[in-house]
């Protein structure tokens, strides 16, 4: 196991810039998820971990080491793939032995961490399979066995549960969990899926357009984005924003000339601002401002209500079950600590 | 809809079977005619009455004749050898060359494609005229060396571009997987490449096979002792004696020269058929 340090990463392929100078820190053994939307660069970034791309700007160390001109296979790293990359000509146990193979390793040496691996992941039965053989979910645990079997210093995943179905995909982010849990290599994972990243991560890397946006604990990330961006990716259903102008007294005047109080000290009056609030932060109450209801789906747990509020469409999740009907009136309010602040134009973030 | 139209069984007669009998039989009656010609006895042969698509009394003597009066055993030989060889050369060649070119991806690969695809569009009917000068500083003329070293010259450039279009068609994952696995560039390809190109090497060995099998310029022009001919100029040139063609011997030659090919047409016919519809198994 091993640290992966990532310093003023830049990467372009021709002229086009993918990456413009990222820096991560990922400590021994902690479970790392880098999430961004489709073509943000996440994928180039962990190739280049991985050593399958050129970096020739900035600097890649795992564990003490610079990599930065090593060849991948003398970095002691295992990638998943995400169409699981298993040979198609060689049986599950093959494809599992095919790096110890190559290093000369002792066939009992081999079978014994195979048939180890094999165990880990319920793959038991099917060593002597073709991948063809198998349903998708356990060609992925194959892909899987064909990494831990290597016992590297750091696990690559590029979305490795995008080509399962909705069922498969929830638990074999769990079992991955659990694997990461028994094993404690370090691990990072790529997902465009922010809650494949809020569910798996110890840490989460938010990406956007080549840059990171935030790094953070995933309830950190919740809580307290660092910017419109971040605000807006993570979570489900998404951050409402309302577009406004800060007034005096610790207070934004929307569009509508409504207004919400904040507890940011750091705003100037008459800067535009965009108010955050997640669904959850609003309040059906007596006094608050005026929107209308669009539709309303209870899930039985909870009821998601669609309303539009200042010419905005506002999403409320609420524990208690009312008898709200479209086109209806509600009255909404948020605690002043819950409305996140954001600058108008650079989307930064106002505490 | 379209299921049930071709399933009621008369209309399958008139959609497939009347057509495909068709085309068998406008495809197989030069082979039938060769295989009855050759075991007509000279007699019945040249006889303008009876029918001529039978044989009334079946005879060995043009096997007889083309076994022990001519040099047929000798052109066989040659035949398999020159065959054998330039065939295994340009697979060989072709196999790093359309990988060079299709996963190196070295600077200016893709003309280098474009070039070899062009190379296979040069006829050899004009090709032969230099090749011939060639052959002859070489001091090779009139050896079979000389066959073996110009067939490549149109094998090679059609095996690779026939490889290039199966490597092409293996996940550039299923490499990159190898690396990190610790495999070399040789180990990707005699371990990864090669494995899930074997239709393609099969189509591409069959085609080299069958074409360098029956070629008849190169060795017309690069032959001339008849201990070095191959089988398609041998029969041609010696069994022809002025105007008098010795059919039944010709044909005995030409039915005994095929057979390798279909022989060799069977037993990878599964696989050939696998090759050319682009199946690469998963
Ligand atoms: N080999 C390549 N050549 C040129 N452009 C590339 C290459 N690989 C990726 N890109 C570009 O780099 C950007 C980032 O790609 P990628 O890292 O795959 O994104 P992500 O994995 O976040 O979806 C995309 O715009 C993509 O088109
Ligand atoms: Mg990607």
């Amino acid at each position: 196991m091993a640290s992966v340090t990532l310093s003023g990463i830049r990467k372009s392929f021709g002229a086009t810039p993918v990456l413009h100078g990222v820096d991560v820190q990922i400590d021994d053994g902690e479970f790392v998820v880098l999430v961004g939307p489709s073509g943000c660069g996440k994928s180039t970034l962990l190739r280049m971990i991985a050593g399958l791309e050129e970096t020739l700007d900035g600097e890649i160390r795992i564990g003490d080491r610079v990599v930065n001109r090593v060849p991948p296979k003398a970095r002691d790293i295992a990638m998943v793939f995400q169409n699981y990359a298993l040979y198609p000509h060689m049986t599950v146990r093959a494809n599992m032995a095919f790096s110890m193979r190559l290093a000369g390793r002792a066939a009992a040496e081999i079978d014994a961490r195979v048939n180890d691996a094999a165990r880990i992941l319920g793959l038991d039965d099917y060593l002597d399979r073709f991948p063809r053989q198998l349903s998708g979910g356990q060609r992925q645990r194959v892909a899987m066995g064909r990494a831990i079997v290597r016992d590297p210093q750091v696990f690559l995943f590029d979305e490795p549960l995008s080509n399962l179905d909705a069922k498969l995909r929830v638990q074999m982010r769990t079992e991955i969990r659990a694997l990461h849990q028994r094993l404690r290599t370090t691990s990072i994972y790529v997902t465009h899926d922010q809650i494949e990243a809020m569910t798996m991560a110890d840490k989460i890397v938010v990406m956007n357009a080549g840059r990171v946006e935030q790094i953070g604990a995933p309830l950190v990330l919740y809580d307290d984005p660092a910017n419109l961006f971040v605000a807006g990716f993570i979570g489900s259903p998404a951050m409402n924003f309302l577009p406004g102008r800060l007034a005096e007294g610790g207070a934004v005047v929307l569009d509508n000339g409504g207004r919400i109080g904040v507890a940011s000290t750091a705003a100037k009056p008459g800067q535009a601002v965009t108010v955050g609030v997640r669904p959850e932060s609003l309040e059906i109450a007596a006094d608050g401002l005026l929107a209308e209801i669009v539709v309303v789906e209870p899930t039985g747990a909870d009821t998601q209500i669609y309303c539009t509020l200042a010419g905005r469409d506002v999403n409320v999740v609420s524990r208690e079950r009312h008898g709200f009907a479209p086109g209806q009136g509600i009255r909404l309010r948020v605690a002043p600590h819950k409305a996140l602040l954001f600058d108008a134009d650079s989307g930064a973030r106002i505490r | 809809m379209a299921a049930d139209y071709l399933t009621s069984l008369p209309r399958r007669w008139v959609t497939i079977y009347i057509p495909l009998i068709v085309f068998l039989i406008v495809l197989l009656f030069p082979f039938y005619w060769m295989a009855i010609t050759a075991f007509k006895p000279d007699a019945e042969l040249m006889s303008a009455t009876g029918n001529p698509f039978w044989v009334v009394q079946p005879t060995l003597m043009h096997f007889r004749k083309l076994l022990f009066d001519t040099a047929y055993p000798t052109w066989l030989w040659n035949t398999v050898l020159i065959t054998v060889s330039s065939t295994l050369v340009s697979l060989a060649a072709s196999v790093f060359a359309a990988y060079a070119i299709e996963r190196l991806r070295f600077r200016g690969s893709r003309q280098v494609g474009l070039g070899i695809f062009l190379a296979y569009l040069v006829p050899p009917s004009i090709l032969f005229i230099p090749l011939a000068s060639m052959v002859f500083q070489l001091g090779i003329f009139d050896t079979r060396l000389a066959l073996i070293l110009t067939y490549p010259t149109f094998l090679i450039p059609f095996c690779t571009w026939l490889l290039m279009g199966y490597f092409r068609a293996i996940p550039y994952e299923l490499e990159e997987c190898a690396l990190i696995d610790g495999a070399t560039r040789w180990q990707i390809l005699t371990r990864i490449i090669l494995p899930l190109a074997v239709p393609g090497l099969i189509s591409a060995g069959i085609f080299a096979f069958t074409l360098s099998w029956n070629e008849f310029l190169y060795a017309l022009t690069f032959i001339s002792a008849s201990e070095n001919k191959t089988v398609p100029v041998g029969v041609i040139t010696e069994l022809v004696e002025g105007d008098v063609y010795h059919w039944g011997a010709l044909m005995a030659g030409a039915l005994v020269g095929s057979l390798p090919v279909a022989v060799l047409y069977s037993f990878f016919v599964e696989h050939y058929v696998a090759g050319m519809t682009g199946a690469v198994k998963e």
